[in-house]
């Protein structure tokens, strides 16, 4: 018993080991998204080529979608561009694009040069929508379920690796629930 | 001459400069001073989300400053600090909080440092109490072992 006692610090020590070594790896930049199984906020934005059309939570279809924040000012948002272009040939899902913090002209400029790979675009000009919900940068794209909920937040651009690894298989499992739901 | 004048001038200057605190309020208003005063703290202690080594009133990013922003204003409105704190942790999670709320996830945060207090203390309690009984038996020493001791301090004697 005496000599267990003397054991407790090594234990303490292999513990604390474990964790800090875990540590190690741990991408301070992805935060846990505290949205994540909560519906979606209200938001009313203006669309982006017609500023007098509104649009609210309650215009989007009840289907699994992306939204997926972006701007002109943000090299990454370049980056991931073309695998959103090529995603949206494959029509795979509706994906909102929500012009974030930008200027209204070169946002639609940059889409009719650079191809559009948006089902409908929003404008979140002062970044409010962005705000409610925990947009810290951009891109950044959410995806929610067929009944408005936020299931996953992806901060950072999507690319091949991305969306094979992470985003493709949880957006099949989404719409498998959605079928189920619809059948019964 | 010039120099003590020069000399006072700066340290006045000085004196002056620790009154006026320079305070990034941006160009918002504050409803009452104690406001101000709120918010300010408030904003210190909140993190922000982008740049992450950074509360808001020190940082720059666009995030940073509408956080900031909403935090003067909320505080204006009459909203209390736990209120003001929800708002934030409900969009960017305990991440945002440079103390964190005492929760099922932030036990041993809170508590870690008290159980390993308690933990050297009782081992250290173990340990003392252990030498001591070794001390009281280690001091009556039997005939035998007196007699044995006195031979080798004579010895030690002989080869001197």
């Amino acid at each position: 018993m005496k000599k267990l006692v003397l054991f407790i610090p090594l234990v303490i020590f292999l513990v604390m080991g474990v964790f800090l070594y875990q540590g190690l790896f741990l991408n301070p930049k992805v935060l846990d998204s505290a949205l994540e199984g909560k519906p979606l906020p209200a938001f009313q934005l203006e669309r982006l080529e017609v500023p007098s059309e509104l649009v609210t939570e309650k215009d989007l279809p009840a289907k699994v979608s992306m939204l997926n924040f972006w701007a002109t000012w943000c090299p990454a948002c370049k980056y991931e561009h073309p695998y959103l272009l090529m995603l949206s040939k494959r029509n795979i899902l509706p994906i909102y694009g929500i012009n974030y913090r930008d200027e209204r002209a070169l946002a639609v400029k940059e889409l009719r040069t650079q191809g559009d790979p948006y089902t409908m675009n929003l404008f979140d000009v002062n970044g409010r929508m962005g705000l409610d919900l925990g947009v810290y940068g951009a891109p950044e794209t959410f995806i929610v379920d067929h009944n408005g909920i936020i299931r996953y937040r992806y901060a950072g651009p999507i690319d091949q690796t991305v969306w094979t690894q992470t985003l493709y298989p949880m957006i099949q499992q989404l719409q498998a629930e959605a079928k189920i739901d619809g059948a019964s | 001459m010039k120099i003590i004048t020069h000399f006072l001038l700066s340290c006045a200057s000085l004196l002056f400069a620790g009154s006026v605190m320079a305070t990034p309020v941006d160009t918002y208003e504050f409803k009452s001073v104690e406001n101000q005063e709120r918010a300010l703290a408030l904003s210190d202690q909140l993190r922000c989300p982008q740049c992450q080594n950074q509360n808001l009133v020190d940082s720059n990013s666009p995030v940073a400053k509408d956080l900031r922003l909403e935090v003067y204003k909320m505080v204006d409105g009459g909203k209390s600090d736990d209120e003001i704190i929800n708002f934030m942790t409900s969009r960017y999670g305990n991440f945002v909080l440079y103390k964190p709320k005492l929760d099922s996830e932030t036990y041993i945060l809170w508590l870690g440092p008290f159980g390993l207090l308690i933990l050297g203390l009782f081992i250290g309690f173990i340990f003392v109490r252990k030498q001591r009984i070794q001390e009281s038996e280690s001091t009556t020493l039997s005939t035998e072992q007196q007699a044995e001791l006195d031979a080798l301090l004579n010895n030690d004697k002989t080869i001197k």
